[in-house]
């Protein structure tokens, strides 16, 4: 399965993009703030229509596929997701669900014992097994990004689309999110995540596509897209990584 | 039915005893002891009671949904402009008819729709197509302050200080003189309104996550604008044209359910509609019962009474725990 950005133009956000995302891949989005990688997410999750081009699921169109069809293919973890609610993790988590259920005018595409083998599983691996009645007030601020993730997991959607979902956590909550994406993404789920810490993108990510100016500049596998002379272009930063392929620490200056 | 949803309902059919009951003559409803008793239970109360139940489930499941689509616990139905455009409406009527004018006996219910129906039209327009919120709001609020300026205008265009007076006593809200007449014009209009905020709420659910979450989960934000303008349109404006206004239902009423709840929205419609029934046929029948010199206490006085000091409370209570859900 592919999903392709194909000549994607948003004015002041990104321009020209293109780009063909593999299933079964982590691939990780660098670039200098203001670069255009949120809007790149979100225009990948076909929820902000762009001007000219457009994006390919599969096959067909995704300005053309119904709502809710895309809602079940594609997952979309915003950045800093916030709940206006104070609901339990197991009710958050059962929201990702919505796109498979009964609605007005729509049909179930899961029957309610599938949704609740889903659900199970998503809890599962976020590992959130022992948390699932605790209200999200009572999360640490990594509970709650491994709980936000096991929403979209819920949805069991073929592209995962995360906009730093490694932002704000510590090196062990990191670490942990990182191996259920990299479990996502051997289950067959293409996995595109925004990510500023360029190690992690080094190290944990299949391919590396660096954003600057609205426009892809380099796009490859992170030795190559994560060059020193890339960085130095890009961050305007003289770096150069330390270490062997897969454990690499970038050393600034 | 869930266990909360029972409980509301038995409450309900305890309170709804109870207002026959009550009031300036007190009335056994199983053994009514005189003559006129049976005219004043099934003429007088039990239409008024019927009211309170529609008006109180309107706005209370109301509430719930505006707190739900705004995403914030203090919003309130009123912030559509809804309200304000259909006493408007009825404002209007009543100063053409000081000015001698003669429009029937049901103009300012009509024109009260009217007005609710034009602040639901213009809703409309402005909202387009993307279904943002925030603007949306905004423009709700804006159609809300200039409906309350007309009718500033209007009132003090009144003729005379009988016209002033009667006009400040519609709009006080109250459910006393009424009859069946008017439950037959309130009832559907508050059922067909509960019914769209029925069928937004799993839209409601995903909103929790914020807007772009909810439209990765498959919501048509346009859709759900336009349930919610319909359902606070009928809500609202039906309890408007046949009440006055009435405050602090459907603000009051979705934060004492919430607790009971999952605090998902679409566990809150349903038990916020039995809630608000249950909340104004109390406060209606405790209205007729306080002595009070020249008639009884108007209901949107009772309320605000009654409910201004109760969410101060409350306010203070979420301050101290710091919990704002």
């Amino acid at each position: 399965m592919t999903l392709v950005a194909e000549h994607l133009f948003l004015p002041g956000r990104v321009e020209n993009v293109s780009l063909t995302l593999r299933s079964g891949e982590i691939t990780a989005i660098c670039g200098p703030n203001g670069a255009g990688k949120s809007s790149l997410i979100v225009a990948l999750a076909g929820l902000l229509p762009p001007v000219t081009g457009r994006v390919l699921l599969g096959a067909s169109d995704l300005a053309q596929v119904q709502a809710r069809e895309r809602a079940r293919a594609i997952g979309y973890l915003p950045q800093a997701s916030e709940a206006a609610w104070d609901i339990s993790v197991e009710t958050l988590v059962g929201l990702g669900r919505l796109p498979w259920q009964a609605a007005p005018l729509h049909r179930a595409h899961a029957s309610a014992a599938e949704d609740a083998a889903v659900i199970e599983r998503a809890i599962r691996a976020m590992d959130l097994d022992a948390l699932r009645r605790r209200p999200l007030s009572r999360l640490s601020g990594g509970e709650r990004a491994r709980a936000m993730l096991a929403r979209v997991l819920a949805g069991d959607p073929r592209w995962l689309l995360a906009d730093e979902p490694l932002a704000s956590l510590d090196l062990a909550h990191g670490v942990r999110l990182l191996a259920g994406l990299r479990a996502q993404a051997a289950a067959g789920v293409g996995v595109v995540m925004v990510v500023h810490d360029l190690a992690m993108a080094m190290n944990h990510a299949d391919r590396v596509v660096v954003l600057d100016h609205r426009r892809i500049v380099a796009d490859g596998a992170p030795e190559q897209a994560l060059a020193k002379a890339v960085i130095a272009e890009v961050w305007g930063v003289a770096a150069h990584w330390l270490g062997e392929a897969g454990s690499r620490a970038l050393v600034v200056g | 039915m869930s266990r909360l949803n029972g409980a509301l309902l038995i409450g309900l059919m305890v309170a709804l005893a109870a207002s026959l009951w009550a009031g300036r003559v007190w009335i056994d409803p199983f053994h009514p002891g005189f003559a006129g008793a049976t005219a004043i239970l099934v003429e007088l109360r039990l239409p008024r009671a019927c009211l309170a139940v529609a008006i109180g489930a309107g706005l209370g499941s109301a509430g719930a949904a505006m707190q739900a689509y705004l995403r914030n616990p203090l919003a309130d139905p009123g912030l559509f402009g809804i309200a304000p455009s259909a006493a408007l409406g009825a404002v209007i009527t009543l100063c053409l008819e000081a000015y001698g004018v003669h429009l029937g006996a049901w103009a300012s219910t009509f024109f009260a729709l009217m007005g609710a129906g034009g602040a639901m039209a213009l809703l409309g327009l402005i909202a387009g197509r993307q279904g943002g919120i925030a603007l949306f709001t905004l423009a709700g609020m804006m159609i809300a302050s200039l409906s309350g300026a007309l009718m500033s205008l209007a009132i003090s265009l009144a003729p005379s200080p009988f016209a002033l007076s009667e006009i400040v006593a519609w709009l006080m809200g109250a459910l006393s003189d009424r009859s069946w007449a008017d439950v037959w014009i309130a009832a559907p209009l508050m059922m067909v309104g509960i019914g769209c905020f029925l069928l937004a709420a799993r839209s409601l659910d995903a909103l929790t996550l914020g807007e772009a979450t909810a439209r990765s989960l498959g919501v048509d934000p346009g859709r759900l604008q336009g349930l919610l303008i319909l359902g606070v349109g009928l809500t609202v404006g039906g309890s408007v044209a046949v009440a006055g206004i009435i405050g602090f239902v459907g603000l009051i009423v979705p934060h004492l359910i919430r607790p009971f709840t999952d605090r998902r929205p679409s566990s809150l419609i349903v038990p916020s509609a039995l809630g608000g029934a249950l909340l104004l046929v109390i406060a209606d029948s405790l209205c007729r019962i306080v002595p009070l010199a020249g008639g009884e206490l108007r209901l949107g006085i009772g309320l605000s009474l009654l409910g201004a000091p109760f969410f101060l409370a409350l306010l203070w209570r979420m301050r101290r725990e710091g919990n704002w859900g």
